[in-house]
């Protein structure tokens, strides 16, 4: 038997308003644009709810009843669940339904979708702490599979997460640690004794996620009927599919036909009687370990060099994390919820991708992916909001 | 067989007050480098050279006597009248010395073999088109600046020198405009079709980027007390945007009083921006440098934490280039041809003040984002090369010699 193993990440950042320099000791909302652009996080929320989130899981629910062995994962960031709460509760229901259906497995991550591991581990802690207790309330189940932001791994993290308790751990396939070996097994993290490395099947993964709607790819266009043989194909004991969940509809629109592809999927590859879906936690189960992966430097999911340099490449980026993780033991003391609050809204991955130079020159994805018009914009209003933190910081004491 | 291509220009370094004879010295040695023959002609008698083109002053050999204009290529009509008035012993006008340049042109034409005419601005637009009248050669005319720019906008048009313009571009069987934001000009207001014109972006080399020892103007000893230094460098006139520039640095000083703000450069309104500044009360904070050449301008350039280009029209801007080349992060308006060129510089609108304080005192405050601006906007603008514009120059010339004259 050899299991196709989904997992969506749901995520949504707050968003920086283009704070200047005079609303520094004047203005404690960083986060509250209400403009016509990309910066105002109500607007994007509802916006990427019609244009993916709704209609992908209304997609999904329909196919878990129509298909009894089907199973999919998701990790959803706590800032994402805020949000949505806030500006589209419908996705929130429409969540839980899926939940409901007890073949939907949820994933642990950082609430505030940080990259608190690599500069602070008590942070991290908190935050993972935070998304558990957020999940049980929302959807009365416990994670048991993490998934740090980004795919972010190292081996301390595969060690944390062991004494943790998860059954395992989600990072990249890279080829250049993989060597010789396959995604397509379970394997066991460098200096854990239970807990596992699930691995993501990047080809096969971008095959939907970046190339399904690309006319210089040879093999478009993708049909569900050709993407099911290559699963068939595939060598190994799991194929494990990650992807952004804004993939359907957001990222892929709509007339590319991605809705149509997902729908055609499960019994597309219910012909395949050698094929089963599993979350996570059940391919932990089914599968034996076939060998340790030791990966001592961070693997990210991010473009071609799958290190945190989208995020910590240049100067400005270094300084910012600097200046947000010095702040730590103040704001601890300070006692003050909303300041608490900010700070951590503040450490999302996205502000400082936003701040990436990488590939400002020819650089499509970056644009794509910012609010902002460019890095230094983005710096100059993170940098500036955090001014005014430190500024309420002050006169909290 | 090499194209010849007789090329008439108005200033050259060192004799040169501003980016087109820095432009004319990098796109021709380039052109040179690729085969391209070029008899470049100047008004009047230099002392200049450049080993990759022979030059030819078009007063020598006809009168012994030297113009002795007062003659800049970027005072409008108005401004030139006045300072004709304040020199009356010149006795020529703008217009008879355009005209002048236009008939020795079209003489140089008679005398010089050559398969192309080429011609940079309006000043050298006549001489083109009576050397094409005379010859039948092809003209290109290279639009580095239209008297919109020089104008900041549509009100104070030199009708004459539109008319210039405009009759060189429409002359022409190719237009060459230095940025998109040109293009956009010359297709707007003087109704030139898309089709004719071509953007061939400016470049900068070893051949035209700055250097020198820094020292004289002892602007370390400022940096060492703990000042940050901002600067402004470029013609001090209503197309550049001083104006803006000081009231950017009353804002910046109401919030920090450690920054030094340096305009450096000569122009029309060089006194009303020392009563500006003085009226904002900002004086002891503005620095009036006068016009730099040579090692103090790559000095001013090297000791900014941050030069601004707060153009209100710019066709291109090489000053910009020439900064990113020494390392130091810019700010230019959103209204220039090199805001579109590179992507490691600050842009904000002209007119945004505010917009220009948050983004000086961004720099100023915050190593990472210097440092970013500083290391991207150097690697990039090695890219931006005399060379990649004069191949870009030579196809032109290639489309222009291949379908003849029109």
């Amino acid at each position: 038997m050899k299991s196709v193993c989904f997992y969506f990440q749901v995520h949504q950042p707050y968003r920086v308003k283009k704070y200047r320099v005079f609303d520094i000791g004047n203005d404690a909302e960083y986060f509250n644009d209400r403009g016509e652009g990309n910066l105002n996080n109500r607007r994007i929320i509802q916006k990427v709810a019609q244009k993916s989130y709704i209609p992908t899981t209304k997609l999904l629910i329909e196919l878990l009843h129509r298909h009894p062995e089907m199973r999919v994962s998701f990790s959803f960031s706590g800032v994402a669940l805020e949000q949505l709460s806030q500006y589209a509760p419908e996705v929130i229901d429409l969540f839980k339904q899926l939940v409901d259906t007890g073949r939907v497995e949820i994933l642990g991550e950082t609430y505030y979708h940080s990259l608190a591991f690599f500069h602070s581990p008590s942070e991290f802690e908190r935050q993972v702490a935070k998304h558990r207790e957020t999940v049980r309330k929302m959807f009365g189940v416990w994670p048991r599979v993490f998934r740090n932001t980004e795919l972010s791994y190292r081996n301390d993290l595969g060690e944390w997460a062991d004494k943790a308790g998860y059954a395992g751990v989600l990072a990249e396939g890279w080829d250049p640690i993989l060597g010789w070996r396959s995604p397509n097994y379970v394997y066991r993290p460098k200096g854990a004794q239970n807990a596992r490395l699930l691995l993501k099947n990047y080809r096969l993964s971008d095959d939907v996620a970046f190339r399904f709607s690309s006319r210089d790819w040879s093999e478009w266009p993708l049909t569900a009927e050709k993407f099911a043989a290559w699963l068939g194909e595939a060598e190994g004991d799991v194929v494990n599919l990650f992807m952004d969940y804004e993939t359907f509809g957001e990222h892929q629109w709509e007339d590319t036909g991605i809705f149509n592809f997902l729908e055609k999927l499960p019994e597309e590859l219910a012909k395949n009687p050698g094929m089963n879906f599993r979350t996570p936690s059940e391919v932990i189960a089914s599968y034996d370990v076939r060998d340790e992966v030791d990966m001592p430097n961070v693997v990210t999911w991010a473009d071609t060099d799958r290190d945190l340099s989208a995020w910590a490449g240049n100067p400005m980026q270094r300084s910012a994390f600097e200046a947000i993780y010095e702040l730590e033991d103040k704001i601890l003391l300070a006692n003050d919820l909303k300041l608490l609050e900010d700070w951590r809204r503040l450490q999302t991955s996205d502000h400082f991708y936003y701040m990436c130079t990488k590939w400002s020159n020819d650089g499509d994805v970056h644009a794509y992916f910012s609010p902002y018009e460019s890095p230094y914009d983005a710096h100059i209003a993170y940098m500036n909001a955090l001014s005014d933190l430190k500024l309420r910081l002050e006169r909290a004491k | 067989m090499k194209t010849r291509v007789l090329m008439f220009g108005w200033e050259f370094p060192p004799h040169n007050s501003g980016g087109l004879g820095v432009a004319c010295q990098g796109l021709t040695r380039a052109m040179a480098a690729r085969g391209i023959e070029i008899v470049f002609v100047m008004p009047k008698k230099l002392d200049v050279h450049a080993s990759w083109a022979r030059f030819v002053f078009a007063d020598t050999g006809v009168e012994a006597r030297a113009v002795n204009s007062v003659l800049k290529p970027y005072v409008t009509g108005q401004v030139y009248a006045r300072a004709m008035h304040d020199a009356a012993i010149y006795g020529a006008s703008l217009l008879s010395e355009v005209r002048r340049y236009a008939l020795l042109g079209g003489q140089i034409a008679k005398e010089e073999q050559f398969d192309v005419i080429y011609a940079h601005d309006w000043l050298s637009f006549g001489a083109g088109v009576e050397a094409k009248r005379v010859s039948g050669k092809p003209l290109i005319v290279h639009v580095h600046a239209t008297e919109f720019d020089r104008c900041g906008g549509p009100s104070g048009v030199n009708k004459d020198v539109y008319d210039l313009e405009k009759e060189g571009m429409e002359a022409a069987d190719r237009v060459i405009a230095v940025s998109q934001f040109t293009k956009d000009i010359i297709m707007r207001y003087y109704g030139i079709p898309e089709a004719k014109i071509k953007v061939v972006h400016n470049g900068i080399d070893e051949t035209t980027e700055p250097t020198g020892a820094a020292g004289r103007l002892r602007l370390a000893s400022l940096k060492a007390s703990g000042y940050s230094i901002v600067l402004f460098l470029g013609r001090i006139t209503l197309q550049k945007g001083p104006d803006y520039f000081l009231r950017a640095a009353r804002s910046v000083l109401a919030r920090d009083p450690k920054v030094v703000f340096l305009l450096s450069g000569s122009g029309d309104m060089e006194r009303q921006m020392m009563d500006l500044a003085a009226s904002l009360g900002i004086s002891d904070r503005v620095l009036f440098t006068g016009f730099l050449t040579g090692a103090d301008r790559h000095e001013v350039y090297a000791a900014a934490d941050l030069f601004i280009m707060p153009s209100v029209s710019e066709p291109f801007g090489i000053t910009a280039l020439e900064a990113m080349k020494t390392g130091t992060p810019v700010l230019v308006s959103k209204q220039s041809g090199v805001a579109e060129a590179v992507t490691h510089a600050l842009k904000a609108d002209f007119w945004d003040v505010d917009e220009m304080t948050n983004m000086i005192l961004g720099v100023i405050r915050h190593k990472g984002l210097k440092q970013s601006l500083s290391e991207n906007g150097k690697r990039e603008v090695s890219s931006i090369t005399w060379e990649d514009a004069a191949g870009k120059v030579e196809n032109v010339l290639q489309e222009t010699l291949l379908s003849g004259v029109q």
